[in-house]
């Protein structure tokens, strides 16, 4: 027994290919995963949670959605523009969808030139990607007011289920909010990308941890994991 | 022994992090307030959760006192019933077990255990202790707002939940819900921080299959947490959003009072299964930890090496992924299309399996073991025996057939008090006396924890052995009052009575492990570093109580498993993890 255990510091032993590699690698000591930072790997494991929640909150709104007895108010009116002297369905939804796709970009792109260290590029291109935030948020204000103002409340509106306004206030508030959280540490990690802090380790006035750039990257994941999710309300909510 | 199960062969690797820089305190309130260790943020998590946990114990004595005496407490009426049981469950289940498990032995011991500094994120697990500790205050709040607290039970089904028959539909609902929801925010915090530090912060040498089984009890449990959690996010919110802006997630048209509500179209069994979605899994969120905990205790105390570790950390995953799958047997008298109730009786029969081959490991760690029984032994045994009881009847309600009968008597009540009341609390002991000298450097005193043992062992037999007999009877749970009807015979209440004696004795006895807890931290026997003489790593410190950073100078390097304990040929009959090979037989 113990000669089977005998070990010695020394050079790692090469690790099996394949499946088994994978095995022996997240198994192995230190990390489970080797290139994950603790940050990153805390960012995954909360948008993991949180695509749970998301998950249940349209669930739940399908679940209502077929179990209601009323009809469904057509969201190709209800979400139409009158512009022009015509009825466009769906139009601001898609200009906002724009938006919110091109914000991921933008934000790929501060990622990257964070990677190399370009301090200007990459504040300017995350205050881009927080303009661009800002912007979808305001439309959806717009958008609620316009459906206020027709009479949609939480409780009831003049088409049809009640259940359409309360699914449609809690869902979109709820993935509204995440964007505006994004959005207010997209303009602080901006501020510190901008300041240098990640140039010279400044330390963080909470943590006293010292910044890195990575701390861009999972800034991204973020962001995309909710424009990701606004593509599922985007198809559940507006196109069903 | 060869050695498959303790991946012995091979080396040990380089670092490959630096070490971490910690975060130092800069003034008083930073040290002994809002502190950023690990070690001290458990110890704050464990007294808040001790201290609310104690009102359940008080209301459990209420709930006991009216159903003995029927009449005899005037003050104890209805209302006041309901609200006393369902404060009574849902503290006991959310904010003693679930916030004494995870926030109070996760934070203590997973950095200790896995030979880490600190947790890898210590400002956010601070941050997790305070919102917990609003959640709690919220929670004591509604005891004192106009109507107190709800009385919905602690499963808040609506449409009753929110309306006025039921007590603290003013307030105490409001509050429970924005309690909930608060301890899931500072949950999700803490537990971000134990399941990335397992995964990612780990000593040189400590593989993921060299992990004390505690440590992967309580990792997998946060798992679970994090994954169940949403669901009842999500399920306050919308009951919330019900009560406050009249919206109709889960209320149907219903009629209160002889008079119409606004309410119209909502679904009621969508409550249902968002929250047994989360309502299962928190069963094995308190069970899992324990699971680990009491491997640790058995092979520490009965000298020997746990029986089938790979076996053992396979359970544990298990269980956990198939607790996802069953929550629906929680509702077979709901109105579910009865294929959904065969299929869930199937996944929950199932479970079992792993279930019983942890047991069944247990007792073969045992097996020829040199058995100290010592006060964490005895407890561990405790469990066990408690543990197997509550699966048994578990296996009952499981069916479909036998559960329809038995739904909503005190069978039930036993059930669940059996595998996720007495058995953990069991667990919880048995750490508390077997941690306690590492945490505070003396021992806890002996004999009281020996009467404390016996007391609560015999004493919870004696209370929830009887109330099976009672279910089987028919005597419905939640009753404020039986009154006199015919399939109820008179000796129902004379059981009753005993029943309530018994738990009023039980209760003194926690009495006397409090008094133990508190005057042991300074008459307690000077217990120096390692007085079980256990092979993990936090038995290793340089210093005990550790200090800030755990490990002294150099973190340890791991070279073997937990469980070499009575290894033949070894000097002593524990090898720690730490201790290098040539050491360990020269
Ligand atoms: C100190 C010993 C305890 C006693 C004497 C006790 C007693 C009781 C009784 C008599 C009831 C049922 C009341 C009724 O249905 O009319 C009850 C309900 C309950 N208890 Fe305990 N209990 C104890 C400890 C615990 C613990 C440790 C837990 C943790 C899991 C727990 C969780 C619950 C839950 C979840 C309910 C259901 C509440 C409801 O129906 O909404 N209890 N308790
Ligand atoms: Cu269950």
């Amino acid at each position: 027994m113990a000669e089977a255990t005998v070990t010695h510091a020394g050079d790692a032993p090469g690790r099996p290919d394949g499946l088994r590699g994978i095995a022996a690698d997240i198994s192995s000591d230190q990390r489970a995963f080797k290139t994950a930072s603790w940050g990153k790997a805390m960012m995954w494991i909360f948008l993991l949670s949180d695509t749970f929640i998301f998950s249940c909150f349209l669930l739940s709104y399908m679940t209502v959605r077929i179990s209601t007895t009323v009809p469904w108010p057509n969201p190709s009116e209800v979400f139409a523009l009158h512009i022009g002297g015509s009825d466009i369905p769906l139009i601001l939804i898609a200009i906002m969808t724009f938006v919110l796709i091109s914000s991921s970009g933008t934000m790929a792109m501060a990622v990257n030139y964070g990677y190399r260290r370009d301090r200007k590029k990459t504040a300017i291109l995350m205050l881009v990607t927080a303009a661009l935030g800002a912007t979808f948020v305001g439309m959806q204000a717009f958008e609620w007011s316009k459906l206020i103002s027709e009479g949609v409340r939480p409780w009831g509106n003049p088409w049809g289920a009640d259940q359409f306004g309360s699914s449609f206030f809690m869902i979109t508030g709820f993935h509204g909010t995440h964007v505006t959280i994004g959005v207010i540490f997209l303009l602080i990690v901006a501020r510190r990308v901008w300041r240098g802090d990640f140039d010279v380790g400044r330390r963080g006035f909470f943590t006293d941890r010292r910044g890195h750039y990575e701390t861009v990257e999972i800034m991204g994941l973020y962001w995309h994991f909710v424009d990701l999710v606004w593509v599922f309300i985007f198809a559940l909510f507006y196109l069903w | 022994m060869v050695d498959a199960t303790h991946g012995g062969m091979g080396t040990i690797p380089a670092a490959e992090v630096p070490d971490v820089e910690l975060y130092h305190p800069h003034s008083w309130i930073e040290k002994y307030v809002f502190s950023q260790d690990a070690k001290y943020i458990a110890i704050q998590y464990s007294i808040t959760a001790l201290a609310i946990g104690l009102v359940a114990l008080v209301l459990s004595w209420l709930i006991r006192l009216q159903l003995g005496f029927p009449g005899v407490f005037t003050f104890i009426d209805a209302d006041h019933y309901y609200q006393f049981i369902t404060m009574h469950g849902m503290i006991m289940v959310i904010y003693l077990l679930t916030a004494l498990f995870l926030g109070g032995f996760g934070n203590y011991l997973i950095p200790l255990m896995i030979g880490a500094r600190d947790m890898v994120f210590p400002f956010v697990n601070m941050l997790s202790y305070w919102v917990y500790l609003l959640a709690v205050l919220v929670l004591a709040a509604s005891f004192f707002m106009p109507g107190g607290p709800t009385g919905a039970g602690w499963t808040l089904y609506p449409p009753q939940a929110i309306l006025s028959g039921t007590p603290g539909q003013q307030w105490g609902i409001i509050l429970m819900l924005i309690s909930l929801i608060i301890f899931i925010i500072g949950f999700t915090m803490g537990g971000l921080n134990y399941v990335v530090t397992v995964l990612q912060a780990r000593a040189r040498g400590m593989t993921l299959m060299r992990m004390p089984l505690t440590v992967w009890g309580i990792f997998t449990a946060t798992i679970l947490a994090l994954l169940a959690f949403p669901a009842l996010l999500v399920a306050n919110i919308m009951m919330l959003f019900d009560k406050l802006l009249g919206t109709s997630f889960f209320m149907p048209a219903i009629v209160e009072l002889g008079q119409q509500m606004s309410y119209r179209g909502g679904s009621p069994i969508l409550f249902q299964h968002l929250f047994w979605f989360f309502g299962h899994p928190e069963v094995y969120i308190v069970a899992l930890p324990a699971f680990g905990i009491v491997s640790d205790l058995i092979a520490t105390h009965a000298r020997r090496n746990i029986f089938g570790y790979r076996m053992m950390v396979w359970a544990i995953v298990a269980i956990a992924a198939l607790s996802f799958v069953v929550w629906a047997h929680h509702m077979y008298v709901s109105g579910m299309n009865p294929n959904f109730g065969f299929f869930f009786a199937t996944t929950t029969l199932i479970i079992a399996i792993p279930t019983a081959i942890k047991v069944y490991n247990w007792i073969l760690t045992l097996w020829r073991g040199n058995i100290h029984l010592n006060v964490p032994m005895l407890f561990a045994l405790g469990f066990i025996v408690t543990f197997v009881n509550g699966g048994l009847s578990g296996l009952f309600l499981g069916n479909v057939v036998v559960d329809v009968p038995l739904s909503d008597t005190m069978f039930v009540v036993a059930h669940f008090h059996m595998v996720m009341g007495v058995a953990p609390i069991m667990v919880i002991f048995g750490a508390i006396y077997h941690w306690y000298p590492k945490i505070t450097g003396r021992m806890m005193d002996e004999g009281l924890g020996k009467f404390h043992f016996w007391v609560t062992f015999l004493g919870a037999y004696l209370i929830y052995f009887p109330m099976h007999y009672l279910g089987l009877l028919g005597v419905p749970r939640r009753y404020h009052d039986l009154g006199t009807t015919d399939f109820i015979p008179p000796n129902v209440a004379t059981l009753n009575e005993f029943i309530t004696v018994m738990a009023l004795i039980v209760g003194f006895a926690q009495m006397v492990f409090l008094y133990n807890l508190f005057t042991s931290v300074w008459k307690g026997k000077l217990a120096g570093g390692n007085p079980w003489r256990a092979t993990t790593l936090e038995w290793q410190t340089p210093q005990t109580p550790p200090a800030h950073g755990n490990f002294g100078k150099d973190l340890p390097v791991v070279y073997r498993w937990a469980y070499d304990y009575s290894v033949p040929g070894a000097k002593e009959d524990f090898i720690p993890q730490n201790q290098p090979p040539s050491a360990a037989t020269a």
